[in-house]
């Protein structure tokens, strides 16, 4: 084979790979818009807050240590001690749930049959709460996220693939991040699971009632308050799985609350109510901006992505307005 | 009763935001929050706690106590240029924006304002022409020194020839992350090694392509024009595809502690700096003295004598010295904006000054002057020890390329003052 194929296979794999990641992301969407009719905004903040959370848990940080030290003049950072990881998740997840019941309480509770432009602004105001309130929690330093993931490439794969090329053409073997490839498997096992749960459980269905109509879903019997928590919980875990497989590409720092833009164009590919919507629109962004970076972008000077994905979005738009996956909306008059 | 009780503490806020008005006041336009947090609060830190050295040890500048009011930016150019209109009034006398963004807006605000503007190893490159920008200074260094300084670090390091090398700058997408494409350019010109551009878009958390084409071109050195979450991410992708570490060098704004991996993964990457690391200097047993143990810094105190707060820690000190130089030219120890600007514009750092300010060898000796209001452009280059977890200086502080500078610069000049009208002054 030439190397110019197999680099551009590598391109698409990579693509696929890098898709699934953007897909973590646009799961946490997906879900409350589906189950709630809220785009939430904070998404990609609750993402940030999940893995500063884990990261703060694990290594032992106090919590708002620099508070406490201004007001009391102490000098606390850590309580010397490390919790194991799976702990240090449970525990996590418990705050993320936490966090589910008070928004619910605090936030949503209050604006029940709301128009969805308002519970857009409240969440809002909700990332930058979070942004804050993280900040004041665990400090805004750069902090290491070790679950014991695997990264780097896979040299398995690029010695068996080092022969592959024609002879005489320059080819290094295939290129697949570990990481990568651990967070595809997790993105198929969230996306089943997630499926089957909506589709197939009184829960999910309850969701889905509640996503339709607010006022329908209370009329009968279903509790609205506790779906929103049931759903925001949701969303919590997704996240912390989100800013887990980013966090341990990049570290655990604010700009993780940015991968949120990289889900937009997933959302408006793949539609806003569909989980595996989610996922193949993920997958089409991920492989087209690749592609088109390979391609094109070193004839039109490069760093086409970020544009590009939003454009590829724009595209599927034209023709089907509400993504590939989503629901069609039908309003009678 | 409510009236009376409102307005105490609407007086009493008044009272303690706003600084004496004696006081020598030094805006500092911060970010501690956003993306770009983790890098714009050591530099902060390192600002505000000199000039609370200053006020401690010495009881301020000549006797006036100096202020820091602090402007939250959070790197966004429309909040930096907020900052500068809410804080103007106070009298500050020099601005310092933290930003390349923000400095470009600054530029004709700040001259307009009769406010000078020094961007220490940031901001616009063709600011140290004098002659045309005559508020603003960029002195010690500028990207284009960095530039020039690295490509000669890769030429020392290559036996003196780089003809036909491959080099590759990944850069961040934006005004900062293109400054110094003319200088390599220029430099390519001239050396004879082959340039690739490769840019990486805000915030720079996903590189996969820009990684993938670096592992199938393999260039011979790369360099790194990037910023927070772009750098560990560089760093990360080359580790994961085996670049040596010790053929990347990094600009200043991509050779910080937040950068390097944990472990062994980052030992020997490079970067290039204006400044020295470590706090093997008096000054900082002074900020110990002075500031930590009274409990007067402006962060928790950790991060004294990283790279980012010496970074910061060095700006405030050579402020300080142009106010210094401003109250001896003009008389007087209360100056206002106008003769800070003159003060910048003459000041002159030798190793007696550095020596008195307790930081003999941190940063190189310079002279500002009418014309030329960047320095030198001396650059040093340190390295990453991963098994000491330090940044080494491993070259001192060396002047660029001047030849192929000095032309960029004026050319560049010019064009912005006939773009904006500016007579170019007679230095």
């Amino acid at each position: 084979m030439s190397a110019d194929f197999l680099y551009l296979v590598e391109v698409i794999l990579n693509g696929l790979m890098a898709g699934v990641m953007y897909s973590l992301v646009a799961l946490g969407f997906v879900l409350i818009f589906k189950a709630s009719g809220i785009f939430n905004y904070a998404q990609g903040v609750m993402a940030l807050f999940a893995a500063l959370t884990l990261v703060g848990i694990q290594t032992g940080q106090v919590p708002f240590a620099h508070l406490i030290n201004a007001i009391f003049g102490t000098n606390v950072h850590h309580f010397g001690w490390q919790v194991p990881t799976v702990l240090a998740i449970a525990l996590t997840v418990g705050v993320m749930v936490l966090f589910a019941i008070l928004v619910e309480r605090y936030v949503l509770h209050h604006l029940v049959n709301q128009e969805p432009i308002i519970l857009f602004m409240a969440t809002i105001g909700l990332a930058y709460f979070m942004e804050g309130f993280g900040d004041i929690m665990w400090g805004s330093d750069i902090k290491t996220l070790d679950v014991g993931l695997p990264s780097g490439g896979s040299r398995w794969l690029e010695d068996y693939t080092l022969g592959w090329a024609a002879e005489g053409e320059r080819y290094y073997g295939m290129y697949l991040d570990k990481l990568d490839m651990v967070a595809s498997l997790v993105a198929i096992v969230l996306v089943v699971s997630l499926t089957i749960f909506s589709q197939y459980t009184k829960t999910g269905r309850a969701l889905r009632a509640v996503a339709d109509d607010h006022q329908a879903a209370l009329s009968v019997g279903i509790s609205l308050r506790t779906i929103w928590v049931i759903v925001w919980a949701i969303a919590g875990f997704v996240a912390l799985v989100a800013g887990i497989m980013w966090g341990a590409k990049s570290g655990v720092q604010f700009s993780l609350s940015l991968i949120a833009l990289k889900a937009l164009p997933v959302l408006m590919l793949g539609g806003f109510t569909s989980i595996p919507g989610a996922i193949i629109g993920g997958l089409i962004i991920g492989v087209g901006e690749k592609v088109f970076e390979y391609s094109i972008g070193p004839l039109i000077g490069g760093a086409t992505e970020n544009w590009f994905a939003y454009v590829l979005a724009l595209m599927f738009l034209v023709f089907r307005p509400q993504g590939l996956f989503g629901e069609k909306i039908i309003e009678r008059v | 009763m409510k009236f009376t009780k409102l307005a105490t503490v609407a007086l009493t806020t008044i009272a303690v935001s706003v600084p004496v008005a004696a006081d020598l006041v030094f805006p500092s336009l911060s970010y501690r929050t956003g993306p770009y947090a983790a890098g714009g609060t050591p530099v902060a830190d390192g600002y505000a706690d000199y000039f609370t050295l200053l006020n401690e040890r010495d009881g301020g500048i000549q006797g006036i106590k100096t202020s820091v009011p602090e402007c939250e930016t959070g790197y966004n150019t429309a909040k930096g240029v907020e900052c500068y209109e809410s804080t103007k009034g106070l009298g500050a006398l020099v601005y310092q924006p933290l930003s390349t963004g923000i400095t470009y807006q600054l530029i004709p605000k700040a001259a307009a304002d009769d406010i000078p503007l020094l961007t220490t190893g940031y901001g616009r490159t063709s600011a140290a022409n004098g002659s045309v920008f005559s508020h603003a200074f960029n002195f010690p260094a500028n990207y284009w020194a960095g530039a020039s300084r690295i490509i000669n670090r890769i030429k020392h390091e290559n036996g003196g020839d780089i003809a036909d090398r491959n080099i590759a700058l990944l850069y961040h997408n934006s005004g900062y992350g293109k400054e110094p494409i003319p200088t390599l350019k220029a430099l390519a010109e001239k050396e004879g090694y082959n340039l690739t551009l490769i840019p990486v878009d805000h915030p720079g958390q996903e590189q996969k392509s820009q990684w993938l084409q670096i592992r199938r071109e393999r260039p011979d050195n790369i360099i790194i024009y990037g910023w927070g979450v772009m750098n560990q991410v560089a760093l990360k992708e080359a580790a994961n595809i085996r670049y040596p570490m010790d053929q990347m060098i990094g600009i200043w704004w991509s050779g910080t502690e937040n950068d390097v991996l944990e472990g062994m993964a980052s030992d020997g990457y490079k970067a290039a700096t204006y400044h020295a690391v470590g706090n093997d200097f008096p000054v900082f047993d002074d900020i110990n003295e002075y500031v930590v143990k009274r409990g007067l810094t402006a962060g928790d105190g950790s991060n004294v004598g990283t790279p980012l707060y010496n970074r910061g820690l060095y700006a405030a000190a050579l402020a300080a010295e142009a106010a210094r130089t401003a109250q001896k030219m003009h008389k007087t120890a209360n100056i206002n904006s106008g003769m800070m600007r003159d003060g910048l514009e003459n000041l002159v750092i030798t190793e007696e000054v550095m020596t008195r300010l307790g930081m003999a060898g941190f940063g190189p000796s310079f002279s500002v002057s009418c014309e030329n209001h960047g320095g030198p452009g001396s650059v040093g280059i340190q390295q990453w020890d991963a098994s000491a977890r330090e940044w080494k200086m491993i070259d001192g502080f060396e002047a660029p390329d001047m030849d192929v500078i000095l032309p960029l610069i004026n050319a560049d000049a010019e064009a912005y003052a006939a773009e904006n009208n500016i007579a170019p002054r007679d230095c």
